[in-house]
């Protein structure tokens, strides 16, 4: 009989998801007393988030290990590639509620403050004029502009998809060095977006009086952009572990799905930024 | 289901596999986790059935009898979300896990470990949100739909549920990514789409449904979190938010989800009934072309729970047509059942029994949905028992028997004996009989105006909700016999032929009773 590996592989019995899930179980636990004044949540917060970069480090090296060692066919690839898709897919609905939460306060919500009724019964006074905090809000603040740091992180990030592309290109090539330069120069770019969004985040507070508690446009443009650096946060991580990879001689022309699924995420992350320099710098 | 694992364990990685808790805490089979998703599954049903029994104490009587007010929201708050997300949405992955690479030949889920991982992460949710009962202020009592402002204002148990959701939710999405590439990847050669068991079908878009919408729901309860304790306004006018729009957010995820809770007993009743009517389905490609319908429709109906809630009036008409033709490729599946029935040589073992339940009750709640489509008669009608009376039609007699009537059909494939068909005939009736002793009289209460969510009311809706009770409690107690039966059918019994239904087509079939621990390891091939 052929063995299952020949045709499919299927893994032996594992014990990094349990890990996990203990991880998130103590997250939850640790973040919900936090969250309500319980000063110990954060550590089961912290212990739960160092478990869970334990369990995603040996998790992922066993995949690597596995790929490296021959054990994912053609039909393996083609499972990583369905799956990454759909796994974008689902952040881009993730992203879509947050969208869809800032169309609502522009186009109905903040309006409708605003609307004669309101204007007479509840809050007299209130302008309802994009960028809004909200009638209730007494403080002032100023909306972050679109084409100082904010246009300048556009063209560092779409830099960077230049540069994972040529990486790709090198890759496809066997030309470890333009491989490898072109992850370096893609990890870069994205740091220095990081950096930048992080003093766009102090300048907002501290300048603009920008706060999260700043109504419709603070909570969208904390959560919007916030979210975004989360990812690509977890984007640059993500490449720095390939890079790793690369430089440790994986991969080959015709077997790195997960340079590639890496850089589609990247790619992702990309058009979500041009969205949000749209839609809640620019617009 | 442990023989299921004995028969088939000859095999060379003998040594590699651990034993004990360990190897349900690790393993990477399909059979095994399909296993533990029904087990957990139908652990959850009970918790939630005794909250449910406990709501129906307190209704016994009009005025306030053994919970304070707080207390009986939880419970119903509690009742909603384990069922929903606990009982129901887990049972389903439970039978994809079983049956999608029997079915489709595969010797597996396409990522098996994953797989593990989704399984593994519903327990922590459970615990998340039984802690939350015992924490200061008790469990969210927000009600399953967590509306703003009431979420936004609760006590931790909030929280405890919110993270609960999130991480249901990422079992969720794992699960999906799962089963999507499981089924487009790894079907055996000459399995082509179009020759897929309607499960496997209707798993496939069920799964589309639950990548699409889960990260919507972890957007809105995110919103809640940030809400909460970070100071963002989404929700609070004050700030330029909105409470209305957290319903807007929570119904796009909201409708697709009963869908996703319906659509794979579609597919299990669309097996079962050509098994008992011996015949082929009638109109396999109009099955798989009114569920793609059902579910692009989903996307587009969800204000139809918030027609109450104040909208321009063209929006009111276009979500009360766009609703109504839901009930198109509804009536389609339903027609195309009884089509199927039509002069076939039927008989009706439990499974065909809990079919022929399925589609006689589950159509009584597709009219009441109808109903409460038209937007005026919704109007009278939102917030009321009518409206409890319609999602209990669709989700008990629809959702959970089909699930029960899964259960009797492959478990003989899963354990290798027969269950006891007497009984599972009792398990049948009583559970039909006591269900509609226990929800009919809601459709009256609801449509004298008794409103839904409340633990008194006024006295002339006392009789509907004793006979409601008394009904409620024959039909838990009526779940025991389930768990007698199928107990008694993984211990033993007459032997299982690997062609359990005459009747029976599908890949299943062909493999031995109980299935090996490994199947389909060499492709077959699919004329
Ligand atoms: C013909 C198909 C259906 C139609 C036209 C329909 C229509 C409706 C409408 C208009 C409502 C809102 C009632 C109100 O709150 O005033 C509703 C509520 C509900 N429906 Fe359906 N429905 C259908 C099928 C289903 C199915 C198949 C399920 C689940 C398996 C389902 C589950 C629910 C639930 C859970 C609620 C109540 C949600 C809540 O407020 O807590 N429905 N339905
Ligand atoms: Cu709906």
């Amino acid at each position: 009989m052929l063995s299952q590996s020949a045709r499919y592989f299927i893994p032996e019995p594992s014990r990094w998801p349990i890990f996990g899930s203990v991880a998130l179980l103590s997250m939850a636990l640790g973040a919900a007393s936090w969250f309500n004044g319980a000063s110990w949540g954060k550590f089961l917060l912290i212990a739960g988030v160092l478990i869970l970069f334990y369990m995603l480090a040996g998790w992922f090296t066993t995949v690597a290990h596995e790929s490296e060692g021959g054990k994912y066919n053609k039909q393996v690839d083609i499972s990583f590639r369905w799956s990454m898709s759909w796994f974008i897919f689902s952040e881009v609905m993730f992203f879509a509620a947050f969208f869809g939460a800032l169309f609502y306060m522009r186009v109905i919500s903040v309006p409708d403050l605003g609307g004669l009724e309101s204007q007479q019964l509840i809050w007299p006074g209130f302008k309802a004029e994009w960028p809004a905090s909200g009638p209730g809000i007494k403080e002032h603040f100023s909306p972050m502009g679109a084409w100082g740091i904010p246009a300048l992180n556009t063209l560092l990030l779409l830099s960077s998809g230049v540069t994972v592309t040529w990486a790709h290109w090198g890759l496809l090539k066997n030309n470890r060095m333009q491989l490898i330069w072109g992850l370096v120069m893609t990890i870069a770019l994205g740091m220095t977006f990081l950096g930048f969004q992080i003093y766009e985040y102090a300048h907002a507070v501290s300048e603009l009086n920008l706060k999260i508690s700043m109504g419709a446009y603070g909570a969208t443009f904390f959560m919007l952009t916030g979210f975004h650096g989360f990812h690509v946060t977890i984007g640059t991580i993500m490449l720095i572990v390939i890079l790793f990879r690369c430089v440790a001689g994986h991969f080959r022309p015709e077997h790195h799905f997960g340079f590639e699924g890496v850089a589609w995420y990247w790619h992702f992350v990309d058009v979500v930024w041009l969205l949000l320099f749209i839609f809640v710098y620019w617009l | 289901m442990d023989a299921a694992h004995a028969h088939g364990y000859g095999h060379g990685d003998h040594a590699h596999h651990p034993s004990g808790i360990l190897r349900w805490i690790q393993t990477t089979n399909h059979k095994d986790i399909g296993t533990l998703y029904l087990w957990f599954s139908f652990s959850m049903f009970l918790v939630g059935g005794v909250l449910a029994l406990m709501l129906r104490v307190e209704l016994f009587q009009p005025g306030l009898q053994v919970w304070r007010p707080e207390f009986f929201n939880q419970l119903t708050t509690m009742h909603g979300l384990i069922m929903v997300f606990g009982a129901i949405m887990p049972a389903f992955v439970g039978f994809a896990n079983w049956q999608i690479p029997m079915m489709i030949g595969a010797p597996d889920m396409a990522f098996a470990r994953m797989n593990n991982w989704s399984f593994w992460l519903l327990p922590p949710a459970a615990i998340l949100l039984v802690v939350s009962f015992f924490v200061p202020g008790g469990a969210t009592a927000a009600g399953w739909t967590v509306y703003a402002p009431l979420s936004t204002q609760m006590g931790p148990g909030m929280d405890l549920a919110i993270f609960a959701l999130h991480i249901m939710g990422a079992s969720s999405i794992m699960g999906s990514i799962n089963i999507i590439t499981t089924i487009l990847n790894m079907r055996a050669p000459g399995m082509t789409l179009m020759k897929m068991p309607l499960f496997v079908w209707t798993w496939l878009i069920t799964a589309y449904l639950l990548i699409a919408v889960m990260p919507v729901l972890a957007g809105a309860i995110t919103m809640i979190l940030t809400d909460r304790h970070f100071g963002t306004n989404f929700f609070n006018a004050a700030g330029g938010g909105d409470p209305v729009m957290f319903q807007h957010i929570f119904w796009f995820f909201g409708h697709p989800e009963v869908y996703i809770m319906i659509l794979p007993a579609f597919g299990i009743v669309s097996q079962i009934v050509p098994t008992f009517a011996r015949k082929p389905l009638f109109g396999y490609s109009s099955m798989v072309y009114a569920t793609s319908s059902i579910a692009i429709l989903s996307f587009i109906v969800w204000a139809h729970h918030m027609f109450t809630v104040g909208m321009p009036a063209t929006a009111q008409l276009f979500f009360m047509y766009a609703t109504m033709l839901i009930a198109v490729p509804t009536g389609v599946k339903v027609f195309n059942w009884i089509a199927t029935m039509w002069k076939g040589s039927m008989t009706f073992e439990t499974p065909m029994l809990f079919a022929c339940g399925f589609i006689f009750v589950f159509s009584m709640g597709g009219f009441t949905g109808l109903v409460l489509a038209i937007t005026p008669v919704d109007i009278q009608l939102q917030d009321t028992y009518y409206v409890v009376a319609h999602f209990h039609y669709v989700l008990v007699a629809g959702s959970l028997f089909a699930i029960f009537g899964g259960v009797y059909y492959w478990i003989p494939k899963w354990t290798g004996y027969m269950y006891d068909e007497t009984l599972g005939k009792w398990h049948f009736w009583l559970s039909m009989i006591f269900f509609n002793i226990t929800f009919f009289p809601m459709h009256f209460s609801g449509l004298a105006g008794m409103p839904r969510r409340i633990p008194d009311y006024a006295l002339q809706f006392a009789d509907f909700n004793m006979i409601s009770t008394v009904g409620a409690f024959g039909f838990g107690l009526s779940q025991l016999i389930f768990l007698w039966v199928v107990i008694k059918c993984i211990r033993g019994g007459q032997k299982a032929a690997d062609q359990t239904w005459e009747g029976a087509e599908g890949l299943e079939w062909t493999l031995p009773s109980p299935a090996p621990y490994h199947t389909f390891e060499t492709p077959p091939v699919v004329k």
